[in-house]
């Protein structure tokens, strides 16, 4: 009865910290974080599936609508945010490298708010120019859309082209507000020295998810921004 | 024994590259590719463009799996949760285009925002 205690903490003691007991090892702890990690991504694969599947099926019934759409989306924000979004990805796998590496806590924090501070201007932009300028535009349905008469006989479906813009950027956009609050909790942890070599499963599973929301944005671009037959106007260069 | 450590050498590398087919991809979309004609039926035409842009992202996200999210240096249990994942989309995508494709109708112009008040008496007789 009382060497409970006791056995534990010589247990405590002979193990690397953050090891918990029920893993044979350090390395069945981290493939067991990464797989049920991996397990969430699928259901959001899932998630995101079935927009994805809708944007495919209603821009087939509404070809010229949703062309006509894409064209009014300001390709330079996209493809900016496609490399703000990406070098936001490289400095979460460093901050990861960092940990494992055995680097200092500081270098790890650096990564980290480096990541949030790329996040942050992704955001920006999209919310203070794209959104705004949509807004000033007209382009926002429910909020006084405006169909132009140079759409011609696509200009009654545009609107749905913009459901489903708004509705794909903001879901993205909400995983990277919930991704902020990832990352901030990872900071703090990060500077109470948390993460040494052996254990950083946190950072681990979190830079699974912010790199699962990087890859949902490399596809929007495309279906969003590119695939509307820009090379069909002049000018637009 | 611990995980295997990419090189920050290699990070850079993927990051670089994955800028490159940015660039590459919105330079694409500039560019009239043209149709492929395949002669046949529901896939008929099929516009180059979106194949280049679908191939650079499908790229882009390997190497985004395989490096930044170290799919490559996983486990085998973990890597067939992960093709698991990519193939239960493409049955998603798949079944559902198929359905979709092969009714032979199209729909009315307009429908789509006349399908709110044909639901709402559905719902009605519900509730």
């Amino acid at each position: 009865m009382s060497e409970g205690p006791v056995s534990d903490m010589a247990v405590h003691a002979a193990h690397p910290p953050g090891f918990k007991h029920q893993f044979e090892d350090m390395d069945q702890q981290r493939e067991a974080g990464s797989l049920g990690m991996w397990v969430f991504l699928v259901t959001e694969i899932m998630f995101f599936g079935g927009l994805f599947a809708t944007y495919i099926i209603y821009r087939a019934l509404y070809l010229p609508a949703f062309e006509t759409g894409s064209r009014l989306l300001n390709v330079k924000f996209g493809a900016v945010n496609t490399a703000v979004l990406i070098g936001s990805s490289l400095t979460m796998a460093l901050a990861i490298h960092a940990a494992q590496a055995g680097k200092k806590k500081s270098e790890q924090v650096m990564y980290l708010v480096l990541t949030m501070i790329l996040g942050a201007i992704f955001l920006f932009l999209k919310f203070n120019y794209e959104w705004r300028a949509d807004y000033h535009e007209h382009l926002i349905p429910g909020f006084g859309f405006i169909i132009r008469p140079e759409w011609g006989a696509a200009g009654p479906h545009v609107p749905l082209f913009f459901c489903f813009y708004f509705f794909m950027t903001g879901l993205h956009a909400t995983h990277m507000i919930i991704g902020f609050g990832i990352l901030g909790t990872l900071t703090v942890m990060a500077h109470r020295n948390r993460f040494n070599s052996e254990y950083y499963a946190p950072l681990e599973v979190s830079g699974l998810y912010w790199h699962f929301v990087d890859i949902v944005w490399i596809f929007l671009f495309p279906l969003l921004y590119l695939i509307g037959g820009r090379f069909a106007i002049p000018g637009v260069h | 024994m611990s995980a295997h450590v990419v090189p920050v050498k290699t990070y850079l590398g993927i990051f670089v590259a994955l800028l490159v087919l940015t660039a590459l991809t919105t330079g694409a979309a500039f560019m009239d590719f043209g149709d492929l004609h395949t002669g046949i039926r529901l896939v008929d035409v099929i516009p180059l463009n979106t194949v280049v842009a679908l191939a650079i992202a499908v790229a882009k996200m390997l190497l985004v799996i395989l490096f930044f999210m170290h799919v490559k240096y996983s486990s085998g249990l973990t890597k067939m949760v992960v093709v698991a994942g990519f193939l239960f989309l493409s049955i998603l995508v798949s079944l559902t285009l198929a359905d979709e494709l092969t009714r032979g109708w199209s729909p009315e112009a307009g429908s789509w925002n006349t399908v709110v008040p044909t639901i709402l008496p559905l719902l009605r007789g519900l509730i």
